[in-house]
């Protein structure tokens, strides 16, 4: 079998979705790709099921939040060829007001605590799981922690400000 | 209830579910109990001494590492990633120095390499001859267990050497090393590579062949493969079940392509497969760490850090004689770096898999976001799922022998 490389992966994924994905990047030789809540579970198929891809191992959920972006969410799939050691990063940017995405459970049973504590921090919620609760805060926090509007501190404190620093 | 009998083993449990007599019993084991080693709840619902159903509830040691970590100047990450393994720490703070270098683009000399390489090793064995020996004291041997403790107390004392500190080390900068290695040190490291084989061994004539240790560990919670990657686990438990997936092996960092090793593989997924995998993987450490060491004898000596002084801290006394070691002390101190904006993942392996850091630059002087990918957390999350028909006492060994670090779990 021919030697996976971004190039061919990004061919034969364009050959299968054409516009439903689009090119982010190869951050320090990771290929980056994005695409839509619509399409994101097909695409997970299809990196894990594909016979040449084989990207069988899911490594991580997580998500990071840009507040002052239109879509303020990404869900990050890291996902892994444990044949070739390739691996391909995923976001899926998605809305602000109620983050919803189709859960990974059905691809990968390991995807049900990843996405649980993705929900118990960012409040995404993950269509489908099946027991998507809180897994680290306790049940009766009513914000999402990471979320970057939540302070890690008091924010009235004042001996920490950049002021005093000249900056 | 039918007439017919029915064999009931540990694979085919049998409950009955019209016995008018039955009662299931909820037991809630921890959060704080002597045999779940850590802050680990589960609610199980018990038939007898079987398990009917396990919730579990994580979370008790929760400290927002993650939310921690964007307020916090690169450098100052370290000592929380020390609190995630507790056990293995030094791994921890060398997979996220190399995560912020891979960032920054720093090159790090071979000595260094090296001398990172000795320090993840016997952070690897420290971990191993923990598990392994609560597993002993778990199935009912306790000796085996002191036996080995006195070794990890030996590793513990060269961590000191090198460090200062013993559990939560802070071991290392990013670019290098605060100091190189005494002499001390490096006598320390070979005569545990002279101590440790007879204690292992004894260690492992104790349970290898021992009737009472096969028959509590053998056939117990065994995993296939493929439930194993379904779960996304890692480490010594997915390499028990046949999987030969050990990131120093398929993605070489810190120059273990070097190296001489084998990555040793069980066939049955078993409690007592990944008890030898741990035995074997210690071997494999030591060799590694014989042939670090033969290694550093070649390279120049003296060299402990990357040549790169506007991220590495400068000796004390340049700060205040030498006007650029000042202007990059305070740079650095106040986290005024010039950084790539970027985003990276760098995955280690840890004592017990897969340990990733996936971290997201934005110029500014903290990280963007910094994800920990914690194995025990990934690892964990299989265990009330097939605790389900088990016997309580194999669940507890189950547990054990997974090496959940309530730490690395809670993040």
């Amino acid at each position: 079998m021919d030697k996976l490389d971004n190039q061919g992966i990004w061919r034969s994924l364009q050959e299968q979705f054409a516009e439903r994905i689009g090119l982010v990047g190869e951050p320090h030789g990771l290929l980056t790709i994005t695409t839509t809540k619509e399409h994101i579970i097909a695409l997970l198929s299809f990196l894990k099921n594909d016979e040449r891809l084989r990207f069988t191992y899911l490594t991580d959920i997580t998500a990071v939040h840009y507040p002052r972006q239109e879509k303020p969410f990404a869900v990050v799939y890291h996902v892994h060829n444990l044949f070739q050691n390739v691996r391909v990063r995923i976001k899926v940017f998605i809305d602000g007001d109620q983050p919803t995405i189709p859960t990974a459970t059905s691809v990968w049973e390991g995807a049900n605590w990843m996405e649980r504590e993705t929900y118990d921090f960012f409040g995404i919620v993950f269509e489908g799981h099946p027991d998507l609760r809180r897994i680290l805060n306790m049940d009766e926090l009513d914000v999402f922690p990471m979320r970057r509007e939540y302070p890690l501190e008091d924010p009235n404190r004042v001996d920490k400000k950049d002021f005093y620093f000249g900056r | 209830m039918s007439n017919s009998i029915t064999k009931i083993t540990p694979n085919n449990p049998v409950f009955f579910d019209n016995d008018p007599q039955e009662e299931l019993t909820t037991l809630n084991i921890g959060p704080t109990h002597p045999a779940t080693h850590g802050v680990f709840q589960n609610v199980c619902q018990m038939d007898g001494e079987r398990i009917v159903s396990a919730v579990s509830t994580i979370g008790y040691i929760h400290r927002a590492f993650e939310k921690i970590a964007e307020h916090r100047p690169f450098y100052q990450i370290t000592p929380l990633t020390d609190r995630l393994n507790y056990c293995s720490s030094p791994i921890n703070n060398m997979g996220y120095h190399m995560t912020v270098e891979k960032l920054l683009n720093i090159e790090i000399p071979k000595r260094v390499q090296y001398m990172r390489v000795i320090v993840m090793e016997l952070a690897r064995i420290a971990d191993h001859i923990i598990c392994n020996g609560i597993l002993g004291v778990d199935t009912g041997a306790f000796s085996g267990f002191l036996y080995v403790m006195q070794e990890r107390e030996f590793i513990y004392e060269i961590f000191e050497e090198i460090c200062g500190a013993r559990l939560t080390t802070n071991i290392g900068r990013i670019g290098g090393f605060e100091r190189d290695f005494n002499d001390v040190a490096f006598r320390k490291i070979r005569e545990f590579l002279d101590r440790y084989p007879p204690v292992l061994r004894e260690f492992e004539e104790l349970f290898v062949r021992n009737r009472i240790f096969i028959e509590r560990t053998a056939g117990v919670a065994a995993v296939t493969p493929e439930q194993a990657l379904s779960y996304s686990w890692s480490g010594p438990i997915l390499r028990a079940t046949g999987v030969d997936y050990d990131v120093r092996a398929v993605a070489p960092y810190c120059s273990y392509e070097e190296f001489d090793f084998e990555v040793p593989v069980g066939t049955n997924g078993d409690v007592y497969d990944r008890f030898m995998v741990r035995n074997a993987e210690m071997w494999q450490s030591m060799h590694i760490i014989e042939q670090a060491l033969e290694k550093i004898a070649k390279e120049p000596a003296g060299i402990f850090h990357a040549d790169v002084p506007e991220f590495y801290l400068p000796p004390k006394e340049q700060v205040y004689n030498n006007m650029e070691a000042l202007i990059y002390h305070f740079k650095i101190v106040m986290g005024e770096w010039e950084t790539p904006i970027s985003e990276v993942y760098h995955a280690v392996e840890g004592a017990n898999g897969e340990l990733g850091f996936y971290l997201i630059h934005d110029g500014g002087r903290t990280p963007y976001r910094l994800h920990f990918r914690r194995p025990s957390f990934v690892n964990y999350q299989m265990f009330a799922p097939m605790s389900s028909g088990m016997l309580l006492s194999d669940a507890i060994i189950n547990m054990s022998s997974l090496n959940v670090i309530a730490g690395e779990l809670d993040a």
